[in-house]
C-alpha cells in the first residue's frame, strides 16, 4: 500500500512537443502569409465618359517611354539599353527641368511621362518600367518634404493621420486650383502591332 | 577520487520540458500572422520584384484577381487566363465580378474598392490592359499590381 502511494501521479508529457510540432506543421503549410503590398496605381476614368478633345501637348513636354513585344524600349525615339536605376535619372532630369534645356519639360506640372507598350509585352518588363517612373516621382516628392523614400511611400500609404496628410500635401504642391507636381503617367492603350 | 566519481553522476539530459510551449508560441505566431487560404489559386503565379512598394491599409477593400498561365494545362490549355474566386473568368466578365464585389462591401465605401492584380511575370500587356479597360468601365479604379521586394542596391 505505501509503495503505491509514493508513485507519482504526473501524465507523460513527452509526446506534447510531438503534438505541438504537427499542429504548427500543419498550419505552416495551409496558411500563406498575407502579401498585400505592390505598386499602386489610379486609372483614369471610363473612356466613353472622357470628352473627346484634341489636346495638343507640346513636344517638350512629353517623356515618352515605347516598349516593344520583345520588351526592347525606346526612350524619347531613341533604343534604350541601360537599366531603370539610368531611366529613374533620366525622368528625374526631364521632370526637374523647369524650362532649362529647350528640349525637354517647361515645368513639372505640365511634364507628363507617356508609356505605350505593345500587346506583346510582359509584364514582368511593365512592372521594371512602372517601378522607375513611380520610383523617380517618389524621389523627388521625398525630396521636397525632406525625408527618405521610403518614409515617402510610407506617409503616402496611410492618409488618414492627418500629419500625413499634410506632408503628402505639401509634397505634391497642392494648391486650391490642382497640384503644382503631379505625378502625370499616361499608359496608353497596348498597340497590336508587334514584332 | 571520490570525489571525481561524484561529478561523473550528474545528469547529461537537457531539460526539454519547456519544449512544447516553445513550439506552441511558434504555432501561435504563425496562426496570428498567416490567413488560410481563401482560394486555390489555378493559375501560375511567378510575381514579379519592384523597389518602388506601397502598402494597402484597409484589406477589406480588396478583391484579388489572379492573372497566368493555367497550371492544368492539359485541361484548360497554355493561354493566361484570368482567375476570380474560384473561376476563370473572361475580360467580358470582370465588370459584372467588380459589381459583385462592391455589392459586399457597405454603401458607402464601394467606390474605395481597390483591386489588387496578382499577374504572372510572362503574362502578355494585351490581356492585361483588356482587364484594365473593363476596371475603368466598371468605375474600380484603385489598382495595385502585387509585387515583392526587390532589394535596392
Amino acid at each position: 500500500m505505501a509503495r503505491k502511494q509514493r508513485e507519482d501521479p504526473q501524465i507523460n508529457s513527452s509526446s506534447m512537443a510531438d503534438i505541438a510540432f504537427l499542429l504548427l506543421i500543419f498550419f505552416l503549410v495551409t496558411t500563406t502569409i498575407a502579401n498585400d503590398r505592390g505598386l499602386s496605381l489610379q486609372l483614369p476614368p471610363d473612356p466613353d465618359d472622357i470628352e473627346k478633345t484634341d489636346i495638343q501637348i507640346p513636344e517638350r513636354n512629353l517623356f515618352k517611354i515605347q516598349i516593344n513585344s520583345a520588351d526592347k524600349m525606346l526612350v524619347e525615339g531613341e533604343p534604350f539599353e541601360q537599366g531603370p536605376d539610368e531611366l529613374r535619372k533620366q525622368i528625374k532630369e526631364f521632370v526637374l527641368n523647369n524650362g532649362r534645356d529647350p528640349e525637354s519639360s517647361d515645368s513639372p506640372k505640365e511634364a507628363i511621362v507617356s508609356l505605350k507598350t505593345d500587346r506583346g509585352t510582359t509584364q514582368e518588363k511593365f512592372i521594371e518600367v512602372i517601378d522607375a517612373i513611380q520610383g523617380a516621382y517618389y524621389d523627388m516628392y521625398a525630396d521636397r518634404v525632406g525625408v527618405t523614400n521610403e518614409r515617402w511611400r510610407e506617409i503616402a500609404s496611410d492618409l488618414t493621420d492627418p500629419e500625413n496628410k499634410r506632408i503628402y500635401d505639401k509634397g505634391r504642391g497642392k494648391t486650391a486650383d490642382g497640384l503644382e507636381f503631379p505625378m502625370n503617367l499616361s499608359i496608353a492603350e497596348p498597340t497590336k502591332i508587334g514584332g | 577520487m571520490s570525489k571525481f566519481k561524484k561529478k561523473a553522476d550528474t545528469k547529461q539530459e537537457i531539460p526539454t520540458s519547456a519544449l512544447p510551449d516553445i513550439i506552441f508560441m511558434l504555432l501561435f505566431f504563425f496562426m496570428v500572422t498567416t490567413v488560410l487560404r481563401e482560394v486555390t489559386i489555378n493559375v501560375k503565379q511567378r510575381i514579379p520584384d519592384a523597389t518602388q512598394l506601397r502598402k494597402l491599409q484597409r484589406k477589406s477593400l480588396v478583391s484579388y484577381l489572379y492573372i497566368g498561365e493555367p497550371k492544368k494545362v492539359e485541361q484548360w490549355g497554355s493561354e493566361p487566363r484570368i482567375q476570380a474566386n474560384d473561376v476563370f473568368i473572361e475580360p467580358k466578365d470582370v465588370t459584372l465580378w467588380v459589381t459583385q464585389e462592391k455589392d459586399k462591401l457597405d454603401e458607402v465605401e464601394r467606390d474605395q474598392i481597390t483591386i489588387a492584380m496578382k499577374v504572372d511575370k510572362e503574362t502578355q500587356r494585351g490581356l492585361v490592359s483588356d482587364v484594365e479597360l473593363e476596371l475603368r468601365k466598371a468605375n474600380a479604379r484603385k489598382l495595385l499590381y502585387t509585387t515583392l521586394q526587390e532589394m535596392e542596391q
